[in-house]
This record gives structure tokens, C-alpha cells and sequence, in this order.
């Protein structure tokens, strides 16, 4: 009996613990707007942290994209010319790219290859007392470091996904034009007369941004909030991956309902 | 920890190449210059069934892409289909040119097909089209199909 009364504790401990964490997350991103002024006036702050967490993702992303591209010219190639029609293969891949794939993807990949430094590098400074040091020399902890990587997180975020999108349409291209022969034109115009520049590049980038600010929530929530102890900070890292991941296809699935719906 | 210079020589690569993927989204792949930028004038076009027709098909004369369907209404006076073409200013077309709902291929999409008739005047802006030609409906195929072989005397000998 008192075992089942600990799980239904858990539950309700589990259930407060989650609401109250999302108040604080919400009033954590005021705060972080409201501070936001300071740091962007300070710019190099912020272009330090746009190299940590965007131009040193370059790499992982530029080679996903591609391997994702090959991969779609490869399995797209095989279902159209079941039904004959492996000149769609350009359309094919640019839509899934540019309306899903390239912001999901490069959005999980951000998560955890700059996501997770941002929150092991807050939660080390929270954790060595850094940040009390910088309250106590009246600097704002928050307009400091934690604006300038949420910004840096935003500001890369649609670019790389743009880029992984490009990659993968030019690994598309790679199979499917130079190794299997789709037709070159054929491929080209037939991506150009699908592809709605507003519908669908447009609404890519809509989707990206919305991940970058909720990955980049995160990852500064995370480590502004964990337990300052090296078991809190590695928790906190495995926390950003986590919720960033679920955030992320949630999000998606919220955003398509209302960008995709067919006319 | 790295100069200054550096760290902006990396970040301005950065953002460059972003944009850069950008850019070759919107015209190479998304071809932002295709008609989208050309002036175009409306012309309206009456149908009793546009079958399947969609805002945004294409406009096509002789197999070429000359415009884009912009709006499509439902006329409470004459019980037809308003539809509003956009085509491109670059083309004009006689005033006695022939509207027709077609399908590309067995099962692609509706598009409106122009055909040019031999009219001195030109249509403008706001003009609607004279003659125009419904989307052919499956059903209605089939049905007057039937009708017909049920009409024809039957082949066997009456016993």
C-alpha cells in the first residue's frame, strides 16, 4: 500500500516539478528579451557565440545534409520509377527537404552538437559560482552569457538549416542526375515549376526559426537552472537533448498542421 | 582563445554561405524570377464545372506556361464557376479565344488551356472570356456512355 501511495507522490511531485519548471521557463525568455537590448548592443558577444554554436556546426551539418540527400535520390529514385515517373525525382526531394527534413534534421543536430555546449558551459559556470562572482561585480549573468547564446543559437539556426536543405539537394542531384541518369533538365524544372518560393522555401525558414528559439531556450534554461553539481550539470546536458528532441517534432507537427494543409 | 579577426572572418563565412544556401533555394530551386515578378492582367473566365481546377494552375497556350489561375468563385447569379487568370503581359490574346479545363497526363493536374481564336482586339485587363469549355467529369463520361450503347439497337436477334 505504501508503495502505491510513493508512485502517486512521484506522479504528483513529477507533475508540479513540470509545471513549475515551465513558469520559470517562461519568465526565463522575458527575462532574457528584456536583457536581450544589452547584448546585442555589445555585438562581439553575440558573434563569438554565432562561431561556437553555428560555424563550428558547419561540418556535421554540410556532411548530414549531403548523406541525406544521397539517401533520398536513392529510396525516391526507387518508389517513382515504380510508377514511372523518376523525372519527379527533383521535386520529390527539395519538398521533403525544404518543408522537413532540413529544418528537423538540422534542428536535432544543432540540439545536440551546440544545444548540449551551451548548457554544460552555463551549468559549469553556475556550478563554479561564476555566475553569482558576475552578480556580485554588478554584471547581469543574464545580459552577459546567457543573451548572447540564445541569440547565437537563433541568429545560426536558419542558416543552417538552409544549408543542410541545399546540401541535400545537391546529394539528390549527385544520385540521382550524375550516378542513376534522371535527366538533368527534366530534373531542374520540374523541382522549379513545384516549388513555391513563399509556400514552401518561406515556410521552411519559419519552421527553422521557431526551433532555433526553442533549442535555444532550452539548452540556456537548462543550464541556467541545473543542480550545481557535476551530476546536475551532466543531467542538465541529457535534459537539453531530450526535451529539445521532443520539442522539436512537436513543434513540427504543430507548425505543419497550420503551414501545409493543401489548398 | 582566438583574435578577434578570426573568430569575425569565420562568423562572416558563416553567415555568407547561409545566405548563400538561401539565395540558391529561392532561384534555383524555388525559381522566384518565374513569373512570379512579370506584371500580369486578369481576365475572367466562366465555366459550367472546373472539375478539379486549383488556385495557382497553370495557364497554358500551346503546351507554354503563359499564366497562373488566381481566383476561383462560385457565381450566385449565373450558377457558374468565375475563374480569374492571371496571364502574363508579355502575351495577348485575341478576344474570341477559347477557355478549356484540360488534364495533363491521365492523372495530373487541371490546368486551363488558351486557345486563340482570330479577333482583331486583344483581351485587357477585367475582360471575360466569350467561349469557354468544362472540365470532362468522369461520371458524366461514363454516364452519356452508357446512354448511348443502351439507346443502340441491340446486336443479337430478337427471338
Amino acid at each position: 500500500m505504501s508503495g502505491l501511495a510513493n508512485f502517486l507522490r512521484r506522479i504528483g511531485a513529477m507533475a508540479v516539478d513540470g509545471v513549475w519548471r515551465l513558469g520559470f521557463a517562461t519568465r526565463f525568455l522575458g527575462l532574457v528579451l528584456l536583457y536581450s537590448g544589452q547584448s546585442l548592443r555589445r555585438l562581439p558577444l553575440t558573434i563569438r557565440e554565432i562561431y561556437f554554436s553555428g560555424a563550428l556546426s558547419l561540418l556535421i551539418i554540410l556532411v548530414s545534409g549531403l548523406f541525406v540527400g544521397l539517401v533520398l535520390g536513392l529510396q525516391g529514385y526507387d518508389i517513382l520509377q515504380r510508377f514511372g515517373s523518376s523525372d519527379a525525382l527533383g521535386t520529390m526531394v527539395a519538398l521533403s527537404l525544404l518543408r522537413e527534413l532540413g529544418p528537423v534534421v538540422a534542428a536535432l543536430l544543432f540540439a545536440s552538437r551546440a544545444g548540449s555546449a551551451v548548457t554544460a558551459e552555463i551549468g559549469l559556470m553556475k556550478t563554479t559560482e561564476q555566475l553569482k562572482a558576475m552578480d556580485m561585480m554588478a554584471v547581469n549573468p543574464i545580459a552577459r552569457v546567457v543573451a548572447p547564446r540564445f541569440w547565437g543559437g537563433v541568429i545560426s539556426m536558419p542558416l543552417l538549416a538552409a544549408m543542410f536543405s541545399a546540401m541535400g539537394i545537391f546529394g539528390g542531384w549527385l544520385i540521382g542526375v550524375v550516378f542513376i541518369g534522371v535527366d538533368d533538365g527534366a530534373f531542374w524544372s520540374q523541382m522549379q515549376a513545384a516549388v513555391d518560393v513563399r509556400y514552401d522555401v518561406m515556410n521552411g525558414v519559419i519552421k527553422s526559426f521557431v526551433f532555433g528559439v526553442a533549442v535555444s531556450l532550452i539548452a540556456v534554461f537548462e543550464g541556467y537552472d541545473c543542480t550545481p553539481t557535476a551530476e546536475g550539470v551532466s543531467r542538465a546536458i541529457t535534459r537539453t537533448v531530450v526535451s529539445s528532441a521532443l520539442a522539436i517534432l512537436a513543434l513540427d507537427f504543430v507548425l505543419t498542421s497550420f503551414m501545409f494543409r493543401g489548398q | 582563445m582566438m583574435s578577434r579577426k578570426t573568430l569575425d572572418l569565420w562568423v562572416g563565412l558563416f553567415v555568407v554561405l547561409g545566405f548563400g544556401a538561401l539565395v540558391f533555394l529561392a532561384l534555383k530551386v524555388g525559381n522566384f524570377s518565374g513569373l512570379g515578378g512579370n506584371a500580369t492582367y486578369s481576365v475572367e473566365a466562366p465555366f459550367d464545372n472546373i472539375g478539379g481546377l486549383k488556385v495557382k494552375a497553370p495557364v497554358k497556350s500551346a503546351g507554354v506556361l503563359v499564366g497562373r489561375v488566381a481566383d476561383i468563385r462560385f457565381d450566385e447569379k449565373s450558377f457558374r464557376a468565375m475563374v480569374r487568370l492571371d496571364i502574363d503581359n508579355r502575351y495577348e490574346f485575341p478576344r474570341d479565344t477559347i477557355a478549356t479545363i484540360l488534364t495533363s497526363g491521365l492523372l495530373g493536374e487541371q490546368y486551363v488551356g488558351l486557345e486563340p481564336g482570330a479577333d482583331e482586339a486583344v483581351f485587357k485587363n477585367g475582360d471575360r472570356v466569350q467561349i469557354t469549355q468544362s472540365a470532362v467529369v468522369l461520371e458524366k463520361l461514363i454516364g452519356q456512355f452508357l446512354f448511348n450503347k443502351a439507346a443502340e439497337p441491340s446486336a443479337e436477334p430478337q427471338k
